[in-house]
């Protein structure tokens, strides 16, 4: 499945990344970054009001939509086939690409540009069009880079490249691309723009993911920054657009709600340079848009959620605030995840996607620290959604509660200072709970195993070894 | 126009009914919303307020600011196309041109004005052009955003090629936020009207800040901005 990246137990991939210190620094610089500048655009906004409201008018819109999804997709559909668009709606990743694979033969469509694409990532599109011999070009920046690094696999929902610094894009760029220039990132940057400029006009087919479609109106909205979406969207006379299903407003009031929130939660700006919303309205003799337009809207795994306690995961509009304020992703970075969601985001979406089997440890890579819920633009109960799944999983394994909870300790002693985090980190949550150097109860981090028995705090020193005897405990 | 196709619909929506434990809704009433904070930003502010704030959002984003007034408009956008050098400029076939009397400029600079008959000629000038002008047709003085209701005259190309976009906003168009942009949309699809096929949104130049967190002015789409305000009441 494309959503998995790599093929060690998550446990193995948290080692790799403890021992990664120059990726653990870049995660660490670039999760401060991207918080300050969303709480400057946030709660200390004063033009915009009180961020709460914000908050609550979000998730109750979410909460309305979610609710009556069936309503919705039928009227987005509806409008969006009215004015001459086509749509498909794909029970698997696998009908979404043989859909595509399709569309793309019948043009004979050899060039294809990407845009604004993690679901497109999450149904392995690229793979699948590559082979039937279409060049498949990803243009936002960030893509950009990893796809000529020889493919390599996004490591945060917004800023995909994340764990790479300048230097090392620089020497990707020489070894892979021929560039000759400095790690300046305008210089690094006016390449790509060389390099995709007549790319962007010889297309056949643009491909572009959904941050919202409108259901009034059968419009699909992108948020972006760079120009590339509107590229891919104005010359070639194809354009695919795959949308999860849950991605939908029921109008354009409650679009204007969902882009401030996402314009500001994902990189603390008032609105993104472009909000590019497009209908098929096709005129024939139109230059510069598309005259075919298809919408697939995808299931793949996001009904699991409805009707259950979970469905306020598709709530979610892929900001990643709760990914920049997590204490465990900070330490472990994105690739140990190994699924293109992370972050406390991913643990909880990634179980309910891709099964227990693949994704059941990943809501152990968590402090139940709730600063994610508290970061969420939309106000999905992100931590109480992990402790469900850890529940369902201990259940599901037959393991016993205790066993688990030495595995999500594991994670946490396994470095001093992610261990610290996860423990001492938070006084707030848990420093009233530690008494006379054990842990006796309480929610938060330690709910899971405090109600099986009392813990021992870690002491001040020597948590390698605390966690290596109880790492041997974990395997027996 | 003729009506598209859809695929796989009842399945794929009964199963979401009986996921959600009833059977298929067929009329949903929009809530009235008990949070509403969208429409307390910039509330009650005057026109020169709103300009103001427009500005100074215009600027923060990168974008060059110019204000004047209808009869002065001409010789404005004349010194902006001199700062950025000149070259070829393109401009969307809008009758606003007319109106604001600006034939006589675009005459002047030889511009050339997107003409759907010529086909593909107009991309290739644009993609070599220096400068592409356009009118906004709504300004949001929160974030400072011009609006584009692109079609086949008002190309999205001109807002997008060029190294430069130059935006001339009537000061009468600027509103508080996005809100009663979408207000209007809303209003104008209940009314059973059809949307532009693009709405554009555009709040300066294009960036990223995909490496080391560093914004990086220029990338896919212009280099540069400028938001001419002409005073038009
Ligand atoms: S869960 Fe909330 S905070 Fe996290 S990405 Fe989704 S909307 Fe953003």
């Amino acid at each position: 499945m494309a959503m998995k990246i790599g093929d060690k137990p998550f446990f193995d991939r948290v080692d790799d990344a403890l021992e990664d210190n120059f990726m653990r620094n870049a995660m660490a610089e670039a999760q401060d970054g991207l918080r300050g500048r969303k709480l400057k655009a946030t709660v200390e906004d004063e033009q915009i009001g009180d961020w709460e409201e914000w908050r609550s008018a979000g998730e109750e819109i979410r909460r309305h939509t979610l609710e009556n999804l069936d309503y919705y997709l039928n009227q987005l559909s509806e409008n969006f086939a009215r004015q001459g668009g086509h749509v498909y709606f794909a029970e698997t990743a696998e009908d979404a690409t043989r859909y595509i694979q399709d569309v793309a033969k019948k043009k004979n469509a050899k060039k294809i540009t990407k845009a604004k694409s993690m679901v497109t990532e999450e149904i392995g599109l690229n793979q699948a069009l590559e082979e039937i011999g279409c060049d498949v070009y990803e243009t936002d920046l960030a893509e950009y880079i990893l796809q000529i690094d020889d493919h390599d696999r996004p490591s945060h929902i917004v800023v995909p490249s994340l764990h790479k610094n300048k230097e090392k894009i620089r020497d990707t760029f020489r070894d892979k691309a021929n560039y000759t220039g400095t790690s300046e990132p305008c210089e690094l940057t006016a390449f790509a723009r060389s390099q995709l400029r007549e790319t962007f006009l010889e297309a056949d087919i643009g491909v572009t993911g959904c941050n919202f479609a409108v259901a009034e109106s059968g419009t699909i909205s992108l948020v972006t920054n760079e120009g590339n979406a509107n590229m891919v969207t104005t010359f070639p006379k194809t354009q695919i657009t795959v949308m999860g299903m849950e991605r939908l407003v029921p109008t354009w009031e409650e679009l204007d709600v969902m882009i401030n929130l996402l314009s500001r939660s994902a990189v603390g700006q008032k609105i993104t340079t472009y909000v590019t919303n497009l209908t098929p309205q096709l005129e024939e003799d139109s230059i510069d848009a598309p005259n075919e337009f298809h919408l697939v809207i995808l299931d793949a795994g996001r009904s699991n959620a409805l009707g259950t306690e979970f469905q306020s995961a598709l709530h979610c509009i892929r900001c990643a605030a709760c990914v920049n304020v997590c204490p465990v992703y900070r330490h472990i970075g994105g690739h140990a995840y190994g699924s293109i969601y992370q972050g406390p985001i991913g643990a909880v979406l990634s179980p309910i996607l891709g099964g227990y089997e693949e994704y059941g440890e990943l809501p152990y890579a968590s402090s139940l620290c709730a600063a994610c819920t508290e970061a969420c633009p939309v106000k999905i109960p992100l931590h109480e959604h992990l402790i469900k799944h850890r529940e369902n999983y201990v259940e599901k394994k037959g393991m016993t509660a205790e066993k688990m909870a030495m595995k999500t300790f594991g994670i946490g002693a396994s470095s001093p200072a992610l261990f610290k985090l996860a423990v001492k980190g938070m006084p707030a949550v848990l420093g009233p709970l530690v008494k006379d150097d054990s842990i006796s109860s309480g929610p938060g981090p330690m709910k899971l195993w405090t109600s099986v028995r009392e813990f021992p705090a870690p002491g001040k020193g020597n948590f390698r070894k605390w966690f290596d005897d109880h790492k041997k405990g974990r395997n027996q | 126009m003729a009506v598209g196709t859809i695929h796989n619909k009842d399945a794929f929506i009964n199963k979401i009914s009986s996921k959600l434990g009833r059977d298929r809704n067929e009329s949903v009433i929009l809530p009235k919303w008990e949070h509403r904070p969208q429409f307390e930003v910039l509330k009650g502010a005057s026109s020169d307020e709103l300009a103001a704030a427009f500005k100074n959002n215009s600027l923060e984003k990168s974008t060059y600011v110019v204000e004047t007034d209808a009869k002065n408009l001409a010789s404005a956008l004349e010194k902006v196309i001199e700062k950025y050098g000149g070259g070829q400029l393109v401009a969307s076939n809008d009758q606003r041109f007319t109106e604001y009397g600006l034939d006589e400029l675009l005459k002047q600079t030889k511009a050339h004005v997107w003409n759907p008959v010529l086909g593909e000629e107009n991309i290739a000038v644009t993609k070599k052009a220096n400068i592409g002008m356009f009118f906004s047709d709504a300004a949001l003085a929160e974030s400072g955003t011009v609006v584009q209701f692109n079609d086949k005259d008002i190309a999205r190309s001109i807002s997008l090629l060029p190294m430069a976009y130059v935006s001339i906003i009537p000061k009468s168009t600027i509103v508080p936020r996005m809100t009663q942009v979408a207000q209007a949309i809303h209003k104008s699809v209940e009314e059973g009207n059809n949307l532009a096929t693009c709405i554009n949104f555009i709040s300066g130049p294009s960036n990223s800040a995909d490496i080391e967190m560093n914004i990086v002015i220029g990338v896919h789409g212009p280099v540069e901005a400028v938001h001419v305000i002409v005073n038009d009441m």
